[in-house]
């Protein structure tokens, strides 16, 4: 064959081509993890203590020499609060990286508006945030604590400690509608009456005339899941006018953002919470942990609460299915979680509920004390109680929806 | 009775709220007619003044009333002699410059402070009783500060040959030039003011509400809302508007809850702003400041 101008061009064209395919290839020996979080705009609060713990999770398994032998490459993307990047990254992540998971998503909003482009590209997926349950996905891992798990552990030690008139704040979107219709379940389960329900869009700043309306009705305490920097102001403003002392708080939301650390301790001394992780949490592992964040983030280390830890341990769970499974495929991977694998983190056992891709863990609840929590009690391995109560994927694996979309009701639970 | 009360105090609060948030504004454009949209960031700003300082041991007072308005005019002063001054009567691109600028702020603040900061203050006064019911000591005296803030300026205006040349370039900046006046320095000195007020403001706020970087957005478009609704006039304007919204947000807040507050009082500016396009005092108090 003569070498012909023709030829020549093809050749080195073919070559030219088939280059970046081999640096692909290279590359592509890394087992992939995308991460998309909020690092900016309003959600950073959250967003930014479990990228730290992200980052932290999958340097540990590289110094612990990778997975399979194979280096794990993290990939972070910021959705900028914003729901449309979610949708494009979740995109990009699945298709143009073929990442082997995706851990991604704080609001509802935005795990919903991704959860069916992973499922449709079969791109296996972590959503590491306490929520209002009901998720009932085949390939989605939801590792975070539900209402069954915390709002029903707090309500009661509540209602014991200040009494049964209960009064609901909450943020007027689905978290806030979902959670409240919760409790007002479990007020009522455990005997005792809400007089009243408030929702509140996420920019008000305001609640002037709503402690009005708490001092009117008197209740025995206020139970909120209030959301974001802008809710913040309801405890000053609550605190400021004194109610404190008077009508006690308790929240499930108080505390994920680090909030805390946003009002001083007088204002917050006292307040309630549960959730899956408080940095008080009493074990090794968690002492380990703990002293580990400060060597290296000195004192920028963030408070650690169950959004980060959730997330430091919900790719350490994803780790080790790929290790049981041998494969970081999603088919095997999924097998593996679902039989009911557990990790030991600093929060506790975490185990995966093969029933509902939830996980059983433990439950602390935390009383506000000069800004830090104290833990008054714990509860072991408690199970995702909420969404079993309507999901079944043991039965059914073929099923990818969020069942409280239009509330309890619907969903058949009163 | 003492509900009534109760309610009342709220009610005013509500409006002197909206009012101290947005004085600051409405002095920018009423006076230059340039909508600063990072206005909720100069808030913003006042409101890590005041945490940044009592961190550092500054009494709380002097960092709310002093170190505030001081930081966000002096930072008002450099932004109108980089940005703003090239973009005088060209409103639209003021408003792409200073919403860049807002972004800027954010970006600024979130990379010094990080996503949020630990405070340590809170509200120094104690509560008032009325009957049943308790309010804030801090909120009565935010009412007061705010009246007083008001006179301040009325008084400047007025009675103070700042405010008659201010007044003068307000009314007709070429003629006021002509005059032998410098419109450039007048401008700026304008700026810098409705930029400390505005410290001022988110100063006072920081004790009872969150200060992280974003919060500015909540603030925006309420301020932007009553300083349009008002119009030009940069007190009656401000007022009238304060009042209206704020007691419509406030009312409504309390007879239906507060999401029907917020429709409310957008619903409320909607419908003024198609019956008054030039705003309240476009139609009323034509002749006020």
């Amino acid at each position: 064959m003569s070498i012909s101008r023709r030829n020549f061009v093809m050749g080195t064209t073919a070559l030219a081509l088939a280059a970046p395919a081999t640096v692909g290839r290279a590359q592509s020996d890394a087992i992939k993890f995308a991460s998309i979080l909020d690092l900016s705009g309003g959600l950073d609060i959250y967003g930014a203590p479990m990228a730290e713990t992200t980052k932290l999770a999958i340097e540990d398994i590289n110094a612990a020499g990778g997975l399979l032998g194979r280096e794990v490459e993290l990939t972070l993307y910021d959705a900028q609060s914003t729901i449309q990047f979610y949708t494009q990254y979740a995109t990009q992540a699945a298709a143009g990286d073929r990442a082997h998971t995706v851990h991604a998503g704080i609001t509802s909003a935005s795990r919903e508006a991704i959860r069916p482009t992973l499922s449709r590209f079969k791109t296996l997926y972590f959503y590491n945030v306490q929520y209002e349950g009901g998720v009932c996905d085949y390939n989605n891992f939801c590792t975070g604590s539900t209402p069954a798990q915390t709002v029903a552990k707090v309500v009661p030690y509540a209602m014991e400690k200040w009494g049964k008139k209960v009064y609901i704040v909450a943020a007027d979107y689905n978290y806030g509608q979902i959670t409240a219709q919760w409790m007002q379940k479990f007020v009522a389960e455990n005997g005792g009456e809400t007089l009243d329900v408030e929702f509140f869009p996420l920019d008000v700043t305001n609640f002037g005339p709503t402690i009005n309306k708490i001092q009117t009705a008197k209740p025995d305490f206020v139970i909120s899941a209030l959301v974001g920097g802008a809710h913040v102001s309801f405890y000053r403003q609550y605190a400021a006018a004194g109610m404190m002392q008077d009508i006690p708080i308790a929240s499930t939301t108080f505390g994920v953002g680090n909030e805390q650390k946003l009002i001083s301790a007088e204002e917050g001394n006292g307040i309630l919470a549960s959730y899956g992780y408080f940095e008080a949490a009493d074990n090794p592992v968690n002492k380990a942990f703990l002293e580990r964040l400060k060597a290296k983030l000195g004192d920028d280390a963030p408070v650690m609460n169950e959004l980060a830890i959730r997330s430091y341990e919900g790719a350490m769970l994803w780790a080790e299915a790929v290790k049981a499974a041998g494969s970081p495929d999603r088919e095997p991977v999924i097998e593996a979680l679902r039989s009911g694998l557990s990790y030991d983190g600093p929060s506790g056992a975490v185990t995966i509920d093969s029933q509902t891709n939830h996980c059983s863990m433990n439950v602390y609840i935390g009383e506000l004390q000069d800004q830090e929590w104290n833990i008054v009690e714990s509860f072991d391995s408690q199970p995702p109680a909420d969404t079993a109560l309507v999901c079944d994927l043991n039965a059914n694996p073929n099923q990818s929806t969020f069942l409280f979309e239009n509330g309890l009701a619907a969903a058949g639970i009163d | 009775m003492d509900l009534a009360l109760a309610i009342l105090f709220q009610l005013v609060y509500v409006i002197a709220n909206l009012a101290l948030i947005s004085l600051g504004l409405a002095i920018i454009f009423g006076m230059m007619r340039v909508i600063n949209l990072a206005h909720g960031e100069f808030l913003m700003v006042g409101g890590y003044t005041v945490v940044v300082a009592t961190n550092a041991g500054v009494n709380v007072w002097i960092a709310m009333l002093i170190l505030a308005p001081l930081v966000v005019g002096i930072m008002g002063v450099i932004v109108e002699r980089v940005l703003i001054q090239w973009l005088y009567g060209r409103m639209v691109d003021t408003l792409l410059a200073t919403w860049g600028l807002s972004l800027l702020l954010i970006g600024l603040v979130t990379s010094i402070f990080g996503a949020s900061t630990a405070t340590t203050i809170k509200p120094p006064l104690g509560i008032i009783r009325i009957g049943d019911y308790t309010a804030s000591g801090y909120e009565l005296m935010l009412i007061g500060v705010t009246a007083v803030l008001f006179i301040a300026v009325f008084a400047v205006l007025k009675l103070t040959k700042l405010g008659l040349v201010a007044r003068g370039t307000m009314q007709n900046a070429e003629m006021a030039s002509a005059l032998g006046v410098s419109t450039t320095r007048v401008y700026m000195v304008t700026f810098g003011l409705g930029a400390a007020v505005t410290g001022l403001a988110g100063g006072l706020l920081a004790p009872i509400t969150g200060v992280l970087p974003t919060i500015g957005a909540t603030y925006i478009a309420k301020a932007f809302i009553t300083v349009i609704s008002g119009g030009a006039s940069i007190l009656a304007g401000t007022a009238s508007g304060s009042v209206l919204l704020g007691g419509i947000n406030g009312i409504f807040s309390f007879l239906a809850g507060p999401t029907m507050g917020e429709v409310a009082l957008l619903v409320a500016a909607i419908v003024l702003l198609r019956l008054m396009p030039r705003g309240i005092t476009g139609r009323f108090f034509r002749k006020s400041l």
